[in-house]
């Protein structure tokens, strides 16, 4: 792990979906679950190299040179038929991405934004880098105004938490699951280190919101969601909750068929949430 | 056609209305008028539409866009109108809309109805906000029933008031196209929650249009206000004409390198331009004389050295294209830099151009005429408006601002590009904000922004209900619906094709 470097997935300059206002945001190569409904699965391992990809890009923009894989970004016209081809869920387009490189875009941006995101992947793997980069912006003139949040599946350590608060403004943490043998069976890890995570950062102030995927018939019980709602009221009545519905957009075969939840069923969920206290919104 | 049977035509179209017959046979008359005289040079050049009169008409005897002083008129009350100056809100409202009756334009009604919440500000004291809301919700619903197109226009702001917070709320409630609304902003006198209340109108409405204002002021001295589609002009003065000169075909005319283009055929199409602005000019000033004869100019609410003209320029995107490819290079208007540097590059040489060619009564503007990426008209086929990214073809937001911003501040007279969002920023309005706020800070002067889910779509920069066009072939009331399904059928503005309806302001029918 490395403070000046990145391994990224890409980045998107406008984002009115990664926490408050418009952010510029940092997608990290690389995550430690493997959730069977991830929408964005080719963000989850490093490049093998193997080269499939090469054969299957219609637009002339992979090469295997040295026995590595090389994306030219100018050829490449995003039909991303490397991504629906790869085995291994990961992506050619995944880069070495510098510090500097990343202030430099930034500051470009920096002008239209609230501030900037750092998701996933899960972020908090690089978090040396995430710490530098944070630091960097909090000790620029003409960057701190920018609000820094860290998207993660709460699988971090208090240690790395640790490293991350005198530079992070806050995080948005996912819960998969309240239930843990329902948490391994989705993501295929325990769901403790996610529920410390929620407790920790809460009595730091650094909760910026709690985010729940929730999948029709799988991990959305109302009597789990109770459960469920009780335990974060009683952390913090008043924490944000986002409740968002499943999409098949970008999931792997497996989940290609699951159903979206209706909009009664986004409500109900809404409901239970709303009835612990807590501030929520659907999406 | 002869004028006979095209008048009998008119007189005849079951879609129009009665109101809307009578404008169209005014404008018949003056097809029995000889043209302004022209050069030989700037005649054909009209004629193979290299440089275009937007249709105004072969005799101007009123100018395109005025603008008159409202506030003056009701300081002083008016001698024409028998009226003194009003005491309280109805008063005021009543004032205004006698005032507006006898107001003309390029439309023949006003297209600037005032800087609203300036003139009504002074007469809410003592009103709750439900008196308020009232009554202004009476008067936004009598100039959308008595005025006839969607041209009319409204500014707010820069300050934030009762008045626009009003107007903000009725917008939302009653969803008319009129009349057309711009708030004037300044970063530093508007405050984030009246911008906010603006934009979640936008989300309802489809408007305001935002402009610059301390870029304005800057070009225009304090006393501006927004028309029609994104002019912007002085009160108490306004625009006696708008030319545009097409910037595709002059490239499709010349032949020669790119350097012989910037040093012989755009200074001689601006000068073509500039005498058919002239010619336009002097018509009505010593031909009509209408600034000897009009009560708004005796009362002072107009007067002739606050006027200038306006020099339009459209079709950058095509120019710029055809450059790079005779140049070899596959850049696009919009997503290369070299291609965007172009583009920029023939701005500055024609600003130059203009800001050397004196205009006879044109004191409003150093006797210069004021440049203008002029918004389009229904019948511009394959030639995108003023220095816009051509629709279906704009990149990701940010390089799009990039692209079109360092464009701005050359164009004192108002430029217009419309910004697609997705509809998650509904959610997000800060994000709006914040994009709004970094683009002011760029440079940009104007800033229009659309999402597809309401039922408003902005055509060049006026707006139209997709409900409306949709019942078009058996007419509407709003003389610019019919437009807007021309620009609909001819540009696909939306993804649904509504049929075509014959239907042009000031030509009814194609003069053959």
């Amino acid at each position: 792990m490395n403070a000046n470097q990145s391994l990224l997935c890409d980045f998107i300059r406008f984002s009115s979906i990664d926490g408050p206002g418009n952010r510029m945001v940092l997608f990290l190569q690389g995550c430690n679950y493997n959730c069977v409904a991830c929408h964005n699965p080719y963000t989850i391992n490093p490049c093998l190299h193997c080269g499939l990809c090469v054969t299957a890009c219609t637009s002339g923009a992979l090469s295997l040179e040295g026995g590595e894989v090389h994306w030219k970004p100018s050829r490449c016209k995003g039909d991303e038929a490397c991504i629906r081809i790869c085995p291994f869920d990961s992506t050619p387009k995944a880069r070495s991405f510098s510090l500097e490189q990343a202030l430099n875009e930034i500051r470009h941006t920096a002008p239209f934004l609230s501030g900037i995101t750092v998701s996933g992947g899960e972020a908090t793997l690089q978090w040396p880098f995430v710490r530098a980069l944070f630091a960097a912006i909090k000790s620029d003139a003409s960057l701190n105004h920018l609000s820094t949040l860290v998207d993660s599946n709460g699988s971090a350590p208090q240690s790395v938490w640790e490293q991350l608060l005198p530079v992070m403004d806050g995080a948005m943490l996912d819960l998969k699951c309240f239930d843990n043998a329902l948490h391994q069976e989705l993501t295929a890890a325990s769901n403790q280190p996610v529920l410390n995570s929620i407790r920790f950062l809460q009595s730091q102030g650094k909760l910026h919101e709690v985010r729940l995927l929730l999948l029709p018939g799988r991990n959305d019980d109302a009597q789990l969601l109770k459960q469920t709602a009780a335990w974060l009221a009683a952390i913090d009545p008043a924490m944000r909750i986002k409740i968002i519905g499943f999409r098949p957009h970008g999931v792997r075969a497996q989940a290609q068929h699951w159903p979206q939840p209706t909009a009664a069923q986004m409500q109900s969920y809404t409901q239970i949430f709303a009835q612990a206290g807590l501030t929520v919104q659907a999406v | 056609m002869s004028l006979a049977l095209r008048s009998l035509k008119v007189l005849q179209n079951p879609v129009l209305s009665y109101p809307q017959r009578v404008r169209q046979l005014a404008a018949l008359a003056e097809e029995l008028l000889d043209y302004p005289p022209l050069s030989p040079q700037a005649q054909a050049a009209l004629e193979r539409r290299v440089i275009c009169d937007m249709h105004e008409g072969k005799a101007p005897y009123r100018p395109r866009y005025l603008l008159p002083d409202y506030a003056r008129a009701m300081a002083q009350g008016s001698a024409y109108l028998e009226l003194p100056p009003p005491q309280d809100l109805d008063e005021a409202l009543d004032f205004l809309l006698m005032l507006y009756t006898q107001v003309p334009s390029i439309t023949t009604y006003p297209v600037f109805v005032g800087n609203i919440d300036l003139l009504l500000e002074p007469f809410v004291e003592g009103l709750t906000d439900d008196q308020l809301d009232r009554r202004l919700l009476r008067f936004w619903r009598m100039l959308d029933r008595l005025l006839p197109d969607a041209f009319v226009h409204a500014n707010l702001g820069p300050h934030d008031s009762r008045v626009g917070r009003s107007i903000l709320r009725i917008e939302r409630q009653l969803g008319q196209t009129v009349p057309n609304l711009t708030l004037r902003t300044d970063p530093q006198l508007t405050p984030n929650s009246y911008l906010l209340e603006a934009i979640q109108t936008v989300f309802a409405v489809a408007k305001p249009h935002f402009v610059n204002h301390p870029l304005m002021v800057q070009d225009l001295g304090p006393n501006y206000g927004v028309v029609s589609c994104y002019n912007s002009l002085p009160i108490g003065g306004g625009a006696h004409t708008l030319v545009r000169l097409n910037l595709k075909k002059s490239v499709e005319e010349h032949q020669g390198s790119l350097e012989d283009y910037f040093a012989h055929t755009l200074p001689h199409l601006v000068e073509l331009t500039a005498q058919l602005a002239e010619a336009r000019i002097r018509f009505l000033v010593e031909q009509a004389r209408f600034f000897e004869h009009d009560w708004l100019v005796q009362e002072g609410l107009l007067s002739l050295d606050k006027f200038s003209a306006m020099f339009g320029v459209f079709g950058m995107a095509e120019a710029v294209d055809l450059w790079m490819q005779r140049l070899g290079q596959e850049a696009r208007y919009g997503h290369h830099p070299q291609a965007n540097d172009l583009a920029l590059r023939i701005t500055q040489h024609l600003a130059a151009l203009v800001a050397n060619r004196p205009m006879p009564y044109c004191q409003g503007h150093n006797n210069r005429c004021l440049l203008h990426a002029q918004a389009g008209i229904d019948t511009d086929y394959g030639v995108t408006a003023g220095v816009r990214v051509p629709v279906g073809h704009e990149p990701p937001l940010f390089e799009h601002l990039q692209a079109v911003a360092p464009q701005h501040p050359l164009f004192a007279a108002g430029v217009s590009d419309i910004l697609h969002f997705d509809d998650t920023a509904k959610r997000n309005p800060q994000a709006v904000l914040d994009i709004l706020r970094g683009a002011f800070a760029s440079g940009m002067r104007d800033f229009t922004f659309n999402l597809c889910d309401n039922d408003f779509i902005r055509v060049t920069g006026y707006l139209v209900r997709k409900s409306d066009l949709a019942k078009i072939e058996g007419g509407a009331r709003h003389g610019s619906d019919f437009w807007a399904a021309n620009s609909e059928a001819n540009f696909h503005l939306t993804q649904r094709a509504a049929k075509r309806v014959s239907y042009h302001e000031r030509q009814p029918e194609p003069a053959v």
